[in-house]
């Protein structure tokens, strides 16, 4: 009855292609914007696998675990969004590497 | 036939999210990550889960993204911003976007009007199993998240009241 018709081993490679990618552009980027963007994209990706998770077993519980996770993305972009103004307003600059003075 | 419209949205997301993290203009990046975004709401509703589809283009798509135009925008303001909003509305940069979003309104339509023979119609998770667990087994979970909300809409409060506020004494 709940045959799955797309193989949960695709979905998951393709939670994982986009979580490296993700990954890569938290990594590689040094504008703050982009850095938040690529936490989306990862996010988005967790999100991803727990919706596959959930439809392989055709419980609601991935449905759920995904609505946790928007919330978490929601309050995350919109504090984080708050920061990125303070950073343009006291290094007038986007480059994550210029508030890294308090590394010692 | 499910299977095939996987395949393409899986595409579209994977060539989109590799246009946003290597674009220059941060504009230009948000548009393609809207693409991303819609995609894989095209996943979620080929993988039984059309209330995650929705909420995905809803809150992701609809709220999240536009809160980042919003802060690019503002960013902007002083500096050319008529120069640079000519720059990022150049009729070339649409292209791209435009065909992404032009595979998925396809899918769409191949869904909506040949009424999508073979997608996972047995295994459908529709709202209502949602809702029924969301505040049952879950109910703590969402208060957690409702206070989790609260806190972030106080923090980015006293975040943006202080920019805010140096940037009317800057104007005045």
């Amino acid at each position: 009855m709940t045959v799955p018709v797309i193989p949960i081993e695709h979905v998951l490679a393709l939670a994982a292609a986009l979580f490296v990618m993700g990954l890569v552009g938290v990594l590689v980027r040094r504008n703050v914007i982009f850095l938040l963007m690529s936490l989306e994209i990862m996010m988005n990706a967790c999100g991803l696998a727990f919706i596959a998770a959930g439809a392989k077993w055709g419980q609601p519980d991935g449905q759920i675990m995904f609505m946790l996770i928007l919330a978490l993305a929601a309050a995350e972009v919109a504090v984080a969004l708050g920061l990125v103004l303070q950073l343009e307003r006291r290094f007038d600059s986007l480059d994550i590497d210029t508030a890294g003075e308090m590394s010692g | 036939m499910a299977l095939a419209l996987f395949y393409i949205a899986a595409a579209v997301a994977l060539a989109s999210t590799v246009l946003v993290i290597t674009r220059r203009n941060a504009a230009h990046a948000l548009i393609y990550l809207v693409v991303s975004l819609l995609s894989i709401a095209v996943i979620f509703f080929l993988l039984g889960a059309p209330f995650a589809a929705a909420l995905e283009i809803v809150i992701y798509a609809g709220a999240i993204v536009v809160l980042f135009l919003f802060v690019v925008m503002m960013l902007n303001l002083g500096r050319r911003s008529a120069e640079r909003e000519r720059l990022w509305l150049r009729p070339g940069m649409w292209i791209g976007p435009a065909i992404l979003v032009g595979v998925l309104l396809l899918e769409m339509l191949y869904v909506i009007v040949l009424d999508a023979p073979g997608t996972t119609r047995g295994a459908v998770v529709g709202p209502k199993e949602v809702g029924t667990a969301l505040f049952g087994p879950y109910l703590l979970a969402v208060e957690l998240a409702a206070m989790l909300l609260l806190a972030a809409l106080i923090g980015a409060y006293h975040l943006g009241r202080r920019y805010l506020g140096d940037r009317r004494e800057e104007l005045s």
